[in-house]
């Protein structure tokens, strides 16, 4: 995503739920996105653009302008169907992509738009893929989520529910896959978020300054041998990363043979029960993160400490929202979580 | 360094001029939030910075409306339709890597271009995704922020406050005799700067006076770092001193604090014995260095006697002021074209954030294609003239929507329930002159209802009055609840919502239905923080037979205007809703 070199994950002091809640991100992109919500300089945007140098490369089609999965001939675009009609793809590694949707973008930029040279010189009309392309099968990241305009935001509730981005316009009739899975960050205080996008969220983190003066000092010691040299720094931590790639890589394997018990899905359910959450979205959520959660403990089966891992993250937003009381949500599902879970 | 001024304190203008050549050491790794009005003193100061800085480095000024293609860079449109392919124009903030950006009225800055700065300070990058493009620039700035606010609630955003090193007041100081920075001892600092050490004991001792002093942000005490390093290597030294950490704290933590620190109550006047040692050199290097908790408290104390007074006086107010507004602006920005609903398309360049539509432009080019190949414009080429160029237009929609929560309870039938429906039957009709929508509100028993979504209809509001029914209790969280989410839909639509609440202020039903006055009360209290929180405008009319604590009390929480129902003057109702809901 970007040229420099970014902070190294493993080198984040504490936010344990935020990372885990990214590797959860990173392990079953079905979980549907995390939101990451907190004070200024918690290390918020810090965490995702680390993430993107951390994920391992994945497999495309060659030469398709969505990344189109070899495996997945199901969610292939237009393109790759007329291209590979029969027989195997020929395929390549690329990176998985990690795309900044800057708050200024335009439009056109993000869902794609005529192809401004074609148009200009020779007068054709060809489509010119967008952001919400190039984040397919990756990750869409907007720092200051709550700043979008409006328009992007109808825009990406849309993409983000349908997996597939539609072009209707300036002449142009365009559809193209575009699965990702959204990342957002913000400060509560510049805004609230559209209860319809936070929904779109699977999961929500709250982030807040180290309170202890050990990991005060240890974060900002770390952020500023970082500052003095990046390249070097990003190298001594490179052998702490690359596990926790390996350690993806396997809870991703992993994730299809972990089982959920029954026990297990009734204490989801009296969870959500418990909390009022509207709706079974909280529960599949929950369910889906807790079962990530296991494989990346390596676990076979969810328990109810997965559950206890990510309620909060699962669950906070999906309370019947009061923006004075923010803490009082989290505080919420710690009280059902004892009560459902036992202390 | 020392300045005529107050015994041996180095003074306000020396600090200035200090923090000015800590920006010229660093500038990409600091940034100053600089509050001064307009006038000899700012210009000093910024001469000072720029006399430090190398000529040869970039220093571009930020006009305030600056569109986003100017800032971030975009496409040129002239040499793109000269060359035939696309060709980029870089921003200011692209221009000014390497250099720095200076923000014209900082303190209006919309919070998402406040956003959009966040971002290329934080990756020192300027991402360009717009008008077909997609590259990415350098830009390591340095961001001074100039801020002319007058008060304490027009500030440079938050979001860019916090990633700025230095937050400089300058306002009602004079420049004293104090001798500006030297550009080659800054050139040399500048070298020297990597070889500045600073031990555990003064990093973890700037951490520990950000914690006292109340300042959360982890950026905070990196800052103070990088200054304690900056003024050592100014002062040619390897090794950050504790008189350098003293003076970081000082400028950069002090500025921040968000509470004096509650471990001890301040000993001693700090006027009287300034803490940090001003002499610089031989005092830096003491032979027995203090423990960790004799130098934190000596960075605090050093800290804390640059807090101005009155600052926790000022603290205290700002937790009734409403919250919630990152950016400076007040007031909807009114039908400007570049935002809101796409509303057709016209001739025009597009500037200020309009867009080009490219399709109407080829359109409109078409039919001149022969005329300008025989003119002698290139054959096998689009000739497109500016004249051509169409961008879309868009319309935001700023019309008033006033929104009616009448308070149908028992005890509000009791009293003066036919009343009010008058008196809203009144407004309703000066709503109507006035072509603004309404949207009717009542609340009794345990919940609030929508009986009129936003209309402009004045017959559908009258029938939905007419047929309401008063009696049961008086959920007034639900009813202010109810008010702040309609309110918020009408907003995000573009309108600007205004409330109108009868009541007579007595809640009897909480928010989740159960009875029981205290905490009904409770709750309505805090539901009318809430719509202050959110920034609504509104009046509350006291519908009880005579003005009540209860419902003074919920408009002072709801920051609203205070009516008690007037007896058998409806004329002076309206000119009192008018005057309160028309200007925000």
């Amino acid at each position: 995503m970007s040229k420099r070199a970014a902070f190294p994950f493993a080198a984040i002091v504490g936010q344990d739920e935020m990372k885990l809640a990214l590797l959860i991100a990173a392990v079953d992109a079905t979980v549907g996105g995390v939101v990451v919500f907190g004070d200024r300089g918690t290390g918020k945007s810090t965490a995702v653009r680390a993430l993107a140098a951390l994920l391992p490369p994945m497999q495309a089609n060659a030469g398709c302008r969505y990344a189109c999965d070899p495996a997945d001939r199901d969610a292939w675009c237009e393109d790759c169907r007329a291209r590979y009609v029969s027989g195997a793809p020929a395929a390549h590694a690329v990176a998985v992509p990690v795309v900044d949707l800057p708050l200024g973008a335009t439009e056109d930029r993000v869902v794609g738009a005529l192809d401004l040279e074609r148009a200009l010189v020779h007068g054709e009309k060809a489509f010119e893929p967008g952001l919400l392309a190039r984040a397919n099968r990756g990750f869409l990241y907007i720092d200051e989520v709550n700043l979008l305009e409006d328009h992007l935001v109808d825009l990406l509730i849309d993409v983000a529910a349908s997996g597939e981005n539609v072009v209707e316009r300036e002449g142009l009739s365009i559809r193209h896959p575009a699965r990702f899975v959204l990342i957002g960050s913000g400060n509560p205080e510049e805004g609230e978020l559209r209860p319809q996008l936070l929904d779109r969220f699977g999961l929500s983190v709250e982030v807040r300054t180290p309170q202890d003066i050990a990991s005060r000092i240890e974060v900002v010691r770390r952020r500023d041998a970082f500052e003095r040299d990046r390249a070097g720094y990003a190298m001594s931590w490179a052998e702490a990363d690359g596990t926790i790639r390996s350690q993806i890589l396997a809870a991703r394997a992993h994730l299809p043979t972990v089982s959920v018990p029954d026990e297990s899905l009734i204490l989801a359910a009296k969870l959500c029960m418990a909390l009022g959450t509207d709706g079974l979205r909280g529960e599949l959520t929950l369910m889906r993160a807790a079962r990530a959660a296991a494989a990346l403990d390596g676990a076979s089966t969810v328990t109810a400490s997965h559950l206890r891992q990510i309620a909060a993250s699962a669950l906070r937003h999906r309370l019947r929202r009061d923006p004075l009381d923010d803490a009082g949500s989290t505080a919420r599902v710690a009280r059902a979580v004892d009560e459902v879970l036992g202390k | 360094m020392t300045d005529p001024a107050p015994a041996a304190d180095p003074g306000p203008w020396a600090d200035a001029l200090l923090a000015a050549a800590v920006f010229a050491v660093m500038p990409a790794q600091m940034g100053v939030a600089l509050r001064a009005p307009a006038g000899a003193v700012r210009d000093i100061w910024l001469a000072a910075v720029r006399a430090c800085l190398p000529a040869t480095d970039p220093w571009r000024r930020v006009p305030l409306g600056i569109a986003d293609s100017r800032l971030l860079g975009g496409l040129d449109l002239a040499a793109t339709l000269r060359a035939g392919k696309p060709v980029a124009e870089r921003g200011v903030l692209a221009e000014a890597d390497g250099g720095v950006a200076v923000l014209a009225m900082a303190e209006r800055l919309p919070a998402a271009t406040a956003g959009k700065l966040a971002a290329v300070l934080d990756t020192g990058e300027v991402p360009v995704a717009r008008d077909g493009l997609y590259h990415i620039d350098a830009a390591r700035i340095g961001v001074i922020a100039l801020d002319e606010g007058i008060g304490p609630d027009e500030q440079v955003p938050a979001s860019l406050r916090d990633r700025l090193g230095f937050l400089l007041d300058l306002t009602g100081i004079a420049p004293a005799q104090a001798t500006p920075p030297e550009p080659r001892n800054v050139a040399a600092a500048r070298t020297m700067l990597a070889q500045v050490s600073a031990s555990d004991a003064i990093l973890s001792a700037l951490c520990g006076t950000a914690l006292a002093l109340g300042v959360e942000s982890a950026r905070a005490p990196l800052f103070a770092l990088h200054a304690a390093r900056a003024i050592a290597a100014l002062d040619g030294r390897d090794a950050v001193s504790q008189a350098d950490a003293a003076a970081a704290a000082r400028l950069v933590l002090a500025p921040r604090a968000t509470r004096l620190p509650s471990a001890e109550p301040p000993p001693e006047q700090p006027a009287e014995e300034p803490p940090p040692p001003p002499p610089e050199g031989e005092d830096a290097e003491k032979p027995e260095p203090p423990t960790d908790q004799q130098l934190e408290d000596m960075l605090l104390e050093a800290a804390q006697a640059a807090i101005p007074q009155g600052l926790l006086a000022q603290l205290a107010a700002e937790g009734l002021k409403p919250r919630g507004r990152a950016d400076g602006r007040i007031g909807t920005p009114v039908n400007n074209g570049a935002r809101g609903r796409p509303a057709g398309v016209r001739a025009g360049e597009p500037r200020g954030g309009q867009r080009l539509s490219v399709l109407d432009t080829l359109r409109a080019a078409a039919p001149w294609q022969a005329i300008r190949r025989r003119d002698g414009a290139a054959a096998g080429r689009l000739a497109i003239r500016k004249s051509d160029f169409r961008v879309i237009h868009r319309k935001q929609n700023t019309e008033t929507t006033t929104i009616f929560v009448v308070d149908a309870s028992g005890s509000s039938a009791l009293n003066r329930l036919a009343e009010a429906k008058g008196a809203v039957e009144l407004l309703l009709a000066e709503c109507y002159v006035r072509r603004d929508r309404v949207a009717v509100l009542a609340f009794r028993g345990k919940t609030a209802d929508l009986l009129l979504p936003p209309t402009r209809s004045l017959v559908r509001a009258k029938r939905s009055l007419a047929a309401l029914p008063g009696g049961g209790g008086t959920p007034l969280a639900a009813g202010l609840d109810a008010a702040a989410a309609l309110a918020d839909a009408v907003r995000r639509r573009g309108g600007s919502p205004g409330l109108v609440i009868l009541t007579d202020g007595r809640a009897n039903v909480a928010r989740d239905g159960a009875g029981g006055r205290a905490r009904a009360e409770a709750d309505a209290l805090a539901a009318a923080k809430l719509v202050r929180a959110a920034g609504f405008t509104g009046v509350l009319i006291d519908t009880s037979p005579r003005p009540q604590q209860a419902g003074q009390d919920i408009a002072r929480a709801m920051g609203a205007r205070y009516i008690p129902l007037p007896y058998a003057n409806a004329t002076m109702l309206t000119q009192a809703v008018r005057a309160a809901t028309a200007s925000p």
